[in-house]
């Protein structure tokens, strides 16, 4: 039966990722730069779960992976003038580097422990963009000269290719023996370690993986943007958003993830016209789903699929 | 000159931030939440008091005591509406609750920053203190303002221990925050004493937060801040435990005075997130933490 629901699991979201990639042809290229930046959002959110909803383990400090790989790409292009696509892997490479210097201290503790040691992270590569102002722009931000391509539909393919790549990377990396494992240690430690796996290490791939495709995506924001800034990539609200996005689309789906990131950066947009009201009306309506829909959206279709 | 002038400083500066965490840590202590709406609640009772005093007129002490109720309220909403839901939802995994709570109060925070920024906008509002002017102590101009915010800070802290350490009520609280299913075999209602934790925790926050507001000034922008201060001295302290949050107060306190005046106020929170980090990394629990 498993196989079943994920192969219509599979067919749904093909024919969604199909459907999204002939949009260029008929839509404006505002609506295509919306879901530029919701794309790069989702896998953000994609990499928040694998850690959350697999390990177990509250990241508070996402935008810490994303700022660090958004600021490496972006300091290498604007201060040294190496190439895009240079400063994209290194970018990533960076990610991955600070998130290990972040998850050996912080994989020795857990629960709340573990969500501050990840929240003050943020917090200090927030105040270090700040004094080393020079370098990074500070908190006026950082401006890159270089982008990928100023073509709104290359762009927007560029993004949904990138998003379909990693969500297929990383829902396949859930399902595979490694997410089981992940998923054990995170439900129950003990036991999971009592059956002789090594959970720190498995945990630690996890961060890796979750650092990687965090960095990757920063960087590529910033090359869409053509600016970093602490409001962008690194401040806790945006870490926020990136949770409630992927509690919203369901934990432990990743895929749902990626819903929920669209699902606020849209709804956001539509809700403009409130004015400041528009982050209270997203956060209520979180809120509700958080409260009456646990299961979060991809949560609930599956099991109403499950009980039919 | 200067060391007096640090010390006074460092001092107001450090009471205030170990009432505002106390409530915080109390109700970690009792039920194992971690509020993430505190920040919010505490510029909601500021604010209030600003309003109350200074566009409504009330004068400064019915002012303050209007903030506090606001928090007193903010807080049984936060309990009522957010926290003993996810707690009691049959839907939610046991083990998931902790993650529930931290997202329903963090949005829940969000929505009552919105709220203040909507209908308040998000200027910095200054609470008119209750005592102005200034003294000489020990060769130092003190804002006369600055001694009442630490005297207060003190005495509530000091009632609340005299409440929870001397009391009935106090006791049952303590004895839920020991063993909560032991609470309930000697007959008494575990979400009864939640809710009395909840009322204290909204009283401390208020105070704390007009304080604050009379002391600092507040404005929407200061939710994230003071919950992620209140949250990084109770873990330093050690989760849970009052006395640890008190200790970690003062340190944080005084380590951001002397980065202020020693070296510069750009550089004010970085030494104490910098040993924050590295107290986790050597005694992961907080200083008086328990495991």
């Amino acid at each position: 039966m498993g196989t079943f629901f994920t192969s219509r699991l599979f067919f749904v979201s093909l024919a969604l990722v199909v459907i999204a990639a002939t949009l260029p042809l008929y839509v404006s290229g505002y609506v295509l730069g919306l879901l530029t930046v919701a794309f790069y959002f989702g896998v953000f959110a994609m990499a928040w779960d694998l850690l959350f909803g697999f390990a177990g383990e509250v990241n508070f400090g996402p935008t810490f992976l994303i700022g660090v790989g958004a600021y490496t790409a972006g300091i290498l292009n604007a201060q040294y003038g190496w190439s895009v696509y240079l400063c994209i892997v290194l970018g990533a490479l960076a990610s991955v580097i600070a998130g290990l210097v972040l998850a050996l201290p912080a994989l020795r503790v857990r629960g709340p422990y573990f969500g501050l040691t990840t929240l003050v992270a943020v917090l200090m590569l927030q105040n270090f963009i700040v004094v080393f102002a020079d370098l990074t722009g500070g908190e006026i931000g950082l401006t890159i000269p270089d982008v990928i391509t100023i073509n709104a539909g290359a762009n927007y393919w560029i993004a949904l290719g990138f998003m379909t790549i990693s969500a297929a990377i990383l829902y396949g990396l859930s399902q595979s023996p490694v997410g089981l494992v992940l998923q054990a240690s995170g439900q129950d430690p003990v036991q999971a370690g009592a059956l002789g796996f090594n959970i720190v290490k498995h945990k630690l791939a996890a961060f890796i993986v979750s650092a990687f495709f965090s960095g990757l995506s920063g960087a590529l924001l910033v090359f869409y943007f053509g600016t970093a800034s602490v409001g962008t990539v690194v401040d806790v609200a945006v870490g926020v958003n990136v949770i409630v996005a992927a509690v919203l689309g369901g934990r432990r789906t990743v895929l749902g993830a990626a819903l929920g990131a669209i699902f606020l950066i849209v709804a956001g947009e539509f809700l403009r016209p409130t004015g400041e009201l528009a982050t209270f009306i997203v956060s209520a309506v979180a809120l509700l789903v958080v409260l009456f829909f646990p299961g979060g959206f991809l949560g609930a279709a599956l099991s109403r699929e499950a009980r039919s | 000159m200067q060391a007096f002038q640090i010390l006074i400083d460092g001092f107001a500066i450090s009471a205030l931030y170990a009432l505002g965490a106390t409530g915080f840590t109390l109700i970690f202590g009792v039920s194992g939440v971690l509020n993430l709406s505190h920040g919010a609640i505490m510029v909601a009772a500021a604010v209030a008091a600003w309003a109350a005093a200074s566009v409504l007129g009330v004068g400064t002490y019915a002012g303050a005591l209007i903030g506090v109720a606001v928090a007193l309220i903010a807080a049984f909403a936060t309990y009522f509406a957010v926290v003993k839901p996810i707690q009691d939802s049959r839907r939610i995994p046991n083990e998931e609750k902790e993650i529930f709570v931290l997202t329903g109060t963090l949005l829940w925070g969000i929505m009552i920053q919105e709220l203040i920024a909507y209908f308040f906008t998000n200027n910095a509002k200054t609470v008119l203190p209750i005592v102005q002017g200034v003294v000489d102590v020990l060769g130092v101009r003190t804002p006369k303002n600055e001694i009442f915010t630490a005297i207060v800070c003190c005495l509530v802290i000091a009632l609340l221990w005299l409440l929870v350490n001397r009391t009935r009520t106090g006791k049952a609280v303590l004895a839920a925050s020991m063993n909560p299913r032991g609470v309930t075999l000697l007959g008494l209602e575990l979400t009864n004493i939640y809710v009395v934790v909840w009322a204290i925790y909204g009283i401390l926050a208020g105070i704390a937060g007009v304080l604050l507001g009379m002391f600092l000034g507040v404005s929407s922008y200061s939710v994230g801040p003071l919950t992620a201060s209140a949250f990084s001295i109770v873990v330093l302290g050690g989760l849970g435990s009052v006395s640890g949050s008190l200790i970690a107060a003062f340190v944080v306190g005084y380590l951001e005075t002397l980065t202020a005046y020693l070296v510069s106020p750009a550089y004010r929170t970085i030494p104490a997130l910098l040993l924050l980090v590295f107290v986790m990394y050597i005694r992961p629990q907080g200083l008086l933490g328990r495991r």
